[in-house]
């Protein structure tokens, strides 16, 4: 059974909403990233799991029970917020032992808890410093660990590492995804960084106006995205506009090719995505010239800029028929081709995804 | 040329503080005297400086009950009048603060509109309100509530009236000024660790609104402490109070050290305060 179960969620601010018939299933000891840009609703819908919104329609379930009418202190879930929200007249300790305090722990199991809890983040000997007097490093693990304290079956986590430094983000990822495991808490992360979602999380789910328009594995999400949106945000992906050929192709008169997938295409189609490294570039053979095309899944083009990005360079390569193609060029392989190269261009049946809006 | 912005204050505060601070000062050890003005300096010029100061009206004041209680009475109307500006103002700040942005400038503008009128007449108004033929008591007795009319005014009750009704801006500013920095995800993370909302009050609210609680506080008991105003045309008579008494050994006994030594005293006991004040100030 689902630890929580999102039903027909809909939220509106005035007219727009803000979150429209959303439905959702988180299972027990899964991390979901909700992945999103700005306005795409993720903060939202993570209010209205929290219970800081009320919503318009639609039902919230945790472990079978109705959440949805209950307040927030009534709610057996914790968050993180995205500005810690550290109490700062409190010490370390005492924004730990908040909520055991709200609960009637008794003192000595209390201590006992932040004891543990300040352990298991790092930050022993903390617990008398005040919040202004901590990195925000360690900010951040405060109040990771006062939103795990009273060890809650679903921890919410608003942009966990939006506030910290790069070098600090990929580390506290990995924290995150062990501290995730060793309490078989389910997490949900809301981030607008994709390499976040793709990197800590289970399944991602995409939203986009509101809406869910892709969930699956990281993996999944990311080599066959479902809609135009999902395909741009996730990775840069090509976007190939075309006419169906009747037989299960999509003729692509902007890069002056059939695309072909490893199976027939479902009808109707007219865009696909192709990744920019899954295309391969060569040099042209000495018989074709721009605009020949050498059958299905190749095309030919001009580099017309070069973007070093570390491991490997992004190539721009306009095709004859006016498309512009990102096209992935590793470091391996040599240095990349300078601006005004003819280029030879093929990618596998496999690299084509479908898109269905 | 770059001191020159500091030596308009400067001169200032020397000529309108500073040098009166002096006379107060050099007033409060002189020795009474019959004629025009009513005193002797303490210093003077016989062949060589001459220093003999009179510590009698400073004596005076701490051997006669009379002072002492004046200003005993004195800080306990100054800190329930502060006591209740602040149990008025804070729910007042609290609702400016959580009103709609929109709202909060007209709101807080009528929390400074009766400084628009003048003080005597927003004082003398009270009287037309509450004296024996006034609004309250003539409702009183057109309702038939009442036979003979309430004695309203001249009692403690018209003391506080007037009182609160002057000082409670100087509350509701500081107050404000605190609870509308207020983080509002602080409350929210409270409710999520399980606080109910009077918890969260209890527990964030409060204590974070504190340091302007304590402004607010200061801010109407300072100038409270010296009211004569408001007393003299509201309160009691037999109400005692430093600036009454200090009104009457200067113009009524017409003993200028002793009310000089009063003023130096009401001073020297409201720098603690102040100094406090400025203390927790430099502290955020």
């Amino acid at each position: 059974m689902a630890l929580l179960a999102i039903a027909g969620l809909t939220k509106r601010f005035g007219a727009v909403p803000a979150v429209l018939d959303l439905d959702l299933d988180v299972a027990p000891g899964e991390f979901l990233a909700l992945l999103g840009g700005s306005g795409s609703g993720k903060s939202t819908l993570l209010r209205l799991i929290a219970g800081f919104e009320t919503p318009d329609e639609g039902r919230i379930l945790l472990e079978g029970g109705d959440l949805t009418a209950l307040p927030p202190h009534r709610r057996p879930l914790n968050m993180m917020f995205q500005s810690y929200a550290l109490f700062p007249h409190l010490s370390v300790w005492d924004n730990i032992a908040y909520g055991l305090k709200r609960d009637g722990v008794p003192r000595t199991k209390r201590d006992a808890r932040v004891a543990e809890i300040l352990a298991m983040v790092g930050l022993d000997g903390f617990g008398t410093r005040m919040p202004d007097r901590l990195s925000g490093g360690q900010r951040q693990r405060v109040a990771l660990a006062r939103a795990l304290v009273k060890r809650p079956r679903l921890l919410l986590l608003d942009e966990p590492l939006g506030a910290l430094d790069a070098n600090l983000r990929e580390r506290t990822g990995f924290e995150l995804r062990a501290l995730q495991r060793c309490t078989g808490a389910s997490f949900i992360m809301v981030t607008h960084d994709q390499q976040e979602a793709l990197a800590l999380a289970d399944r991602v789910a995409v939203l986009e106006q509101g809406r869910l328009v892709q969930l699956g594995s990281p993996r999944a999400v990311y080599e066959r995205p479902a809609t135009r949106f999902v395909a741009g945000f996730l990775g840069a992906a090509n976007v190939l506009d075309g006419v169906p050929d009747g037989t299960g192709g999509l003729d692509c008169p902007g890069l002056a090719t059939t695309l072909r997938a490893a199976s027939p295409l479902p009808p109707g189609t007219t865009a696909c995505a192709l990744r920019p490294e899954r295309i391969a570039a060569r040099a042209p053979g000495p018989n074709s010239g721009p605009g020949t095309a050498l059958g299905p899944n190749t095309a030919s083009g001009v580099v017309e800029d070069v973007a070093f990005r570390g491991g490997n360079s992004l190539l721009l390569v306009r095709a004859p028929g006016g498309t512009l193609l990102r096209v992935g060029h590793a470091e391996e392989d040599g240095p990349p081709p300078p601006p005004g190269t003819l280029l030879q261009l093929a990618w596998e049946d496999a690299a084509i995804v479908p898109l269905s809006g | 040329m770059r001191r020159l912005p500091l030596l308009l204050p400067a001169l200032w505060l020397a000529v309108f503080v500073a040098a009166p601070l002096l006379v107060v000062l050099a007033l409060s050890v002189a020795r009474p005297d019959a004629g025009v003005p009513p005193f002797a300096l303490p210093f003077g010029w016989n062949g060589g400086p001459v220093w003999r100061p009179n510590w009698e009206p400073f004596s005076l004041l701490v051997a006669d009950g009379y002072y002492l209680s004046a200003f005993l009475q004195s800080a306990w109307v100054a800190g329930a009048t502060a006591g209740l500006c602040l149990l008025l103002g804070f729910p007042m700040a609290l609702g400016i603060s959580r009103a709609a942005p929109r709202w909060r400038g007209p709101l807080l503008m009528a929390v400074l509109l009766p400084f628009w009128t003048g003080f005597l007449p927003r004082i003398g108004a009270w009287t037309g309100i509450l004296r024996d033929e006034g609004w309250v008591n003539g409702l009183l007795r057109g309702l038939g509530w009442a036979d003979a009319p309430l004695p309203l005014l001249y009692s403690n009750t018209a003391l506080f009236l007037g009182m609160v009704h002057a000082y409670l801006p100087f509350a509701v500013l500081p107050l404000y000024a605190s609870l509308s920095r207020l983080d509002l995800t602080l409350e929210d993370a409270a409710a999520d660790l399980g606080a109910t909302p009077a918890v969260v009050f209890r527990t964030v609210t409060l204590p974070l609104a504190a340091p302007g609680a304590l402004a607010a506080f200061l801010l109407v008991f300072i100038p409270a402490a010296g009211e004569y105003v408001i007393p003299e045309l509201l309160g009691p008579p037999e109400a005692l109070l430093v600036g009454r008494v200090l009104w009457q050994e200067f113009f009524q006994n017409r003993d200028w050290p002793v009310a000089a030594a009063l003023a130096v005293a009401l001073l020297a006991l409201l720098i603690l305060p102040i100094r406090l004040f400025q203390r927790l100030e430099s502290r955020r």
